[in-house]
């Protein structure tokens, strides 16, 4: 017994020390157990993620059968959300629909990301012309109010649902060029990051293993953000038929078509709305409770 | 102070230019031939080539960018695909519309926020503070075009009080402007809250404390002061939002304005009525954040030479 | 000046406690001292010892929630301060009792013109009307030195440097010739040479006023210019209370000398100056005993088990310590200490 202790002892203190990624997610965690609030929103994100991987078990009919005879149906035990004009069932639209507008959020922010982590640490950690250059093509796309940046890349390229993902996935690239310059450049004066460099470490190093892994949070806040916004604008744009197609059940396309019922038939339009409500609810409460665990004055 | 006008001034003109450069590269990716598209259909080979000519379309790419920003700057955007009128002609019949949407949706964000917050700001942590916010978190969840149609069905379908869509009336801008401006009021109240409750903390409130302020001179004239100039950054950035969102605003309630001609423009592939509405809706949003940010310049100036 | 009438300020037993998520911190833990006309009290400490929540008690302007004052009393003319409903208690700050705080830099609100600010007191209290308010602001202005007050009162803080904000608070917390002025830390945030000046500044307004000052401080400078009584606090407690020549004279609590020792001394060569070891115990989590005994070089087991109480000596010194005691079981003899 004695012996087995001795020699796990010193592997779980190397463990602990090689391993620093570990430890932070355990921090993470942590952080989240304790804020309420992004605890809430996180299970409501878990909830739509179970309803996107299990909508073919979960939905009751099929998303696409058109049964005529049946359409315009109010809510009832057969069809608990009713059905559209086509008489497809609402909730079997709704749930095979998550995976849609919940893909759509998260390539475009992904895809927003991506290129705006790229622009923002090269910026920030080359400053000068770089950064100037950089910052100037950033300001320009943010020069183009809300989604009308992504209304002209939709013009140019076609209405379809990838074309939305890149529309506003480039809507947001500014948006984390902006946030993860910033964070860069206050990276970028630690010491330690000039002692990394006195040792010979080349830019490419430095700016991937020693700066990106510390600017990490302000991007985890800001994508998570950036994902109820995204949503909201992919569906918008779905609703004004630049985005999905009919018979998709896409939320946004299935409350243009409730548009056309309102008068007659609400709850064609109320329940996909309601299904982005809660879902962007979710991400937001997430984002403000993540944002209030990473801020170091709220820590005390 | 002039300036800073001054520069600022300056510093929007390569702004401007780059509004021009990203229009006129996306109308770019357009696939397939721009010649054939704007001769239309079935059009001549003859007809093409003429239209290629006219349009200076053989030219090489920078030329034509050149030429794209010369006319603008002497007020051309071109001629509608579709019926062949110059683009600013019908962007300044629709322009007047989108600005009218856009005034009464700004003061019911700011309005309507910076009292939000303030209520919720004077008692943190109330049972008011607590629905306040969470009214306001549903604010910037609820997606506008739902929010749109939920009003009118309840206000025109239902209770028949109000006109279901059009642009007739003052009764008619209430649902549209109440729509367009809830998402940026629930924005402007937790930044509203959160800066007085940050001023709150301040010396100097502790100062007019001791001198035996009555609170609600203190909450109005010593702190909302200070509160409130942050604030005018978000509204001058929700006026982009705004902007935005009456692309959807003016189609769900049919209104003829600058967004849903846009959104028509793109349905019907009109390219120089998009490149026109979009560049347009820039540049006054370029305008307004000038004004915001000199606005914003002229009160916060005493505070960062503290 | 430094006859002694009747007390205008009696703090008894106070206590003002905070309440946070990691527990109760007892900023101030039973504090007595008295104020009379006239009198310049300084409370000495290092910076969280509870000088300034002690201060800020007074006028109830502690942060609440988290803090509340716990219990004990405040006695303005025989009026207790702690119980008297907010209203009553807003016609005495700024009007009766004022308060200088600390940092002029931030405590003068940015985006209101320094006369209005210090006209606003004078109408609330005084009960003159714009323009009275207005001249007399002006005057106010004159009064504390700073030169052309007309131009200056229209002025924002951010035109006026550190030393004229001081001055500007200064004619704020006079404006309605208070009976008490509460200084917290006047001059820490200002340079040297217009430290002085703004010390002679409220004794001059003192003496013309005949108010009674309250001076916090951490500078032991400060008090020998100033003070004529000493409250010399640690840890929320009240460890020394004596005249200002007992003090510097003769000090008995072990913290005292070691406040003193730590003095730059004009006429001595050291290199070194002496700092007390050790920091101040967790206010969420004091020492059952006295609470300096961790940093206290004469420690006894009874120190750390017992904690003393404040009391009085044959020369009216109250110090709180138990080698000043019959208890006193210590090796080191009471007479060798002194």
């Amino acid at each position: 017994m004695s012996v087995e202790v001795k020699t796990e002892q010193p592997t779980v203190i190397t463990q602990s020390i090689s391993n620093p990624k570990e430890s932070k997610l355990k921090d993470f965690l942590s952080i989240l157990m304790i804020n309420k609030a992004a605890m809430v929103g996180g299970i409501i994100i878990l909830f739509y993620i179970f309803i996107a991987l299990f909508a073919p078990l979960l939905a009751p009919y099929s998303p696409y059968d058109i049964h005529l005879e049946n359409k315009l149906m109010p809510p009832s035990a057969d069809h608990w959300l009713g059905t559209d004009d086509k008489g497809r069932d609402i909730l079997s639209r709704i749930l095979y629909g998550s995976r849609l507008s919940m893909g759509v959020g998260f390539a475009a922010v992904l895809f927003g990301a991506f290129f705006g982590i790229i622009f923002g640490l090269v910026a920030g950690y080359y400053g000068k012309w770089v950064d100037s250059i950089i910052m100037r093509m950033m300001d320009i796309m943010l020069a183009f109010p809300g989604i009308l940046l992504a209304l002209a890349i939709i013009a140019a390229l076609g209405p379809s649902l990838i074309n939305v993902t890149i529309a506003v996935g480039a809507f947001s690239v500014p948006l984390f060029a902006r946030i993860v310059r910033g964070s860069t450049l206050e990276v970028k004066r630690l010491e330690y990051i000039d002692a990394i460099r006195s040792l010979g470490a080349n830019d490419l190093t430095i700016i991937f293993k020693h700066i990106f892994p510390n600017i990490l949070s302000p991007i985890i806040v800001q994508g998570t953000l950036r994902l109820a916004t995204a949503i909201l604008s992919a569906a918008g744009l779905s609703f004004l038929g630049l985005g999905a197609q009919p018979p998709s059940p896409e939320w946004g396309t299935m409350l243009s078509i409730g548009r056309d019922f309102l008068f007659s038939a609400p709850y064609v339009a109320l329940f996909p709305g309601l299904a982005i409500s809660i879902l962007v609810l979710g991400f937001n409460i997430f984002g403000d409770g993540l944002r209030d665990a990473f801020d170091p004055r709220m820590k005390k | 102070m002039l300036m800073f006008i001054l520069r600022r001034i300056l510093q929007i003109v390569p702004v401007i230019i780059g509004v021009t450069f990203v229009v006129f590269f996306i109308m770019q990716l357009v696939p397939g031939d721009p010649a054939v598209l704007l001769a239309g259909e079935g059009a001549s080979k003859e007809a093409i080539e003429a239209v290629r000519e006219q349009l200076g379309l053989n030219q090489p790419l920078y030329i034509q960018y050149f030429e794209y920003l010369m006319n603008v700057f002497k007020g051309d955007l071109g001629v509608s695909l579709k019926n062949s009128q110059p683009v600013l002609d019908e962007i300044l019949v629709r322009l007047p519309i989108t600005i009218e949407l856009a005034f009464f949706s700004i003061i019911i964000t700011v309005v309507l926020g910076m009292t939000a917050g303030i209520i919720s700001a004077v008692k943190p942590y109330s049972l008011t503070d607590v629905s306040v916010m969470l009214v306001a978190l549903l604010g910037i969840s609820l997606p506008s075009f739902w929010l749109g149609l939920m009003l009118m069905y309840f206000f025109s379908v239902k209770l028949q009080i109000l006109p279901v869509a059009g642009w007739d009336s003052l009764l008619h801008v209430i649902l549209p402007a109440v729509t367009l401006g809830a998402g940026g009021a629930a924005i402007v109240a937790r930044m509203t809250r959160s800066s007085m409750l940050e001023v709150i903390r301040q010396d100097y409130i502790r100062t007019a404390r001791a001198k035996g302020l009555r609170e609600h001179i203190i909450i109005y004239k010593h702190a909302l002061r200070n509160a409130l100039i942050p604030v005018i950054t978000v509204v001058g950035l929700q006026f982009g939002a705004l902007l935005g969102g009456t692309v959807l605003v003016e189609s769900i309630f049919a209104i003829n304005g600058l967004g849903r001609m846009i959104v028509d423009a793109i349905r019907t592939r009109d390219l120089p009525m998009v490149q026109g509405g979009v560049l347009f809706a820039s540049l006054i949003f370029v305008v307004v954040n000038l004004f915001v940010d000199v606005f914003y310049r002229i009160f916060n100036k005493r505070i960062e030479l503290n | 000046m430094n006859e002694k009438n009747k007390p205008i300020l009696e703090v008894k037993g106070l206590k003002t406690h905070f309440t946070t998520k990691r527990g109760v911190s007892k900023a101030v833990d039973g504090i007595d001292f008295t104020l009379h006309k006239g009198e310049t009290l300084g409370i000495v400490g290092e910076s969280g010892c509870g000088k300034s929540m002690t201060s800020l008690s007074i006028l109830r302007l502690i942060p609440s929630p988290p803090g509340k004052i716990a219990g004990g009393s405040v006695l303005f003319k025989g009026k207790d301060l702690v119980t008297m409903p907010e209203g009553e208690m807003r016609e005495i700050r700024g009007n009766e009792i004022s308060m200088i705080f600390q940092e002029p830099m931030t405590s003068l609100n940015p985006v209101i013109p320094v006369g209005e600010q210090i006209a606003e007191a004078i109408r609330l209290h005084q009960k003159l009307g714009k323009k009275a308010a207005w001249e007399k602001s002006v005057e106010m202005l004159r009064l504390v030195g700073i030169p052309s007050p007309e131009k200056r009162a229209k002025q924002e803080p951010f035109q006026l440097s550190g030393g004229m904000r001081q001055r500007v608070m200064i004619a704020m917390a006079l404006a309605c010739t208070p009976e008490v002025l509460i200084a917290d830390e006047p001059t820490t945030a200002l340079d040297v040479t217009i430290q002085s000046q703004i010390l002679e500044l409220i004794k001059d307004l003192q003496t013309k006023i005949g108010m009674g000052v309250i001076m916090i401080t951490h500078d032991l400078g400060v008090v020998a210019e100033t003070c004529d009584k000493v409250a010399v606090m640690y840890a929320g407690n009240i460890v020394e209370y004596a005249s200002t020549e007992q003090i510097f004279a003769n000090p008995k609590h072990p913290y005292t000398q070691g406040l003193l020792d730590s003095l730059p001394k004009i006429n001595e060569d050291v290199d070194e100056l002496k700092t007390i070891e050790g920091s101040i115990p967790s206010p969420y989590n004091m020492p059952s005993g006295c609470r300096f005994a961790s940093r206290c070089p004469y420690k006894e087991e009874m120190c750390t088990s017992h904690k003393p109480e404040l009391i009085e000596q044959n020369d009216g010194v109250k110090v709180r310590c138990w080698k000043y005691t019959d208890e006193w079981t210590g090796t080191i003899k009471k007479e060798e200490v002194v």
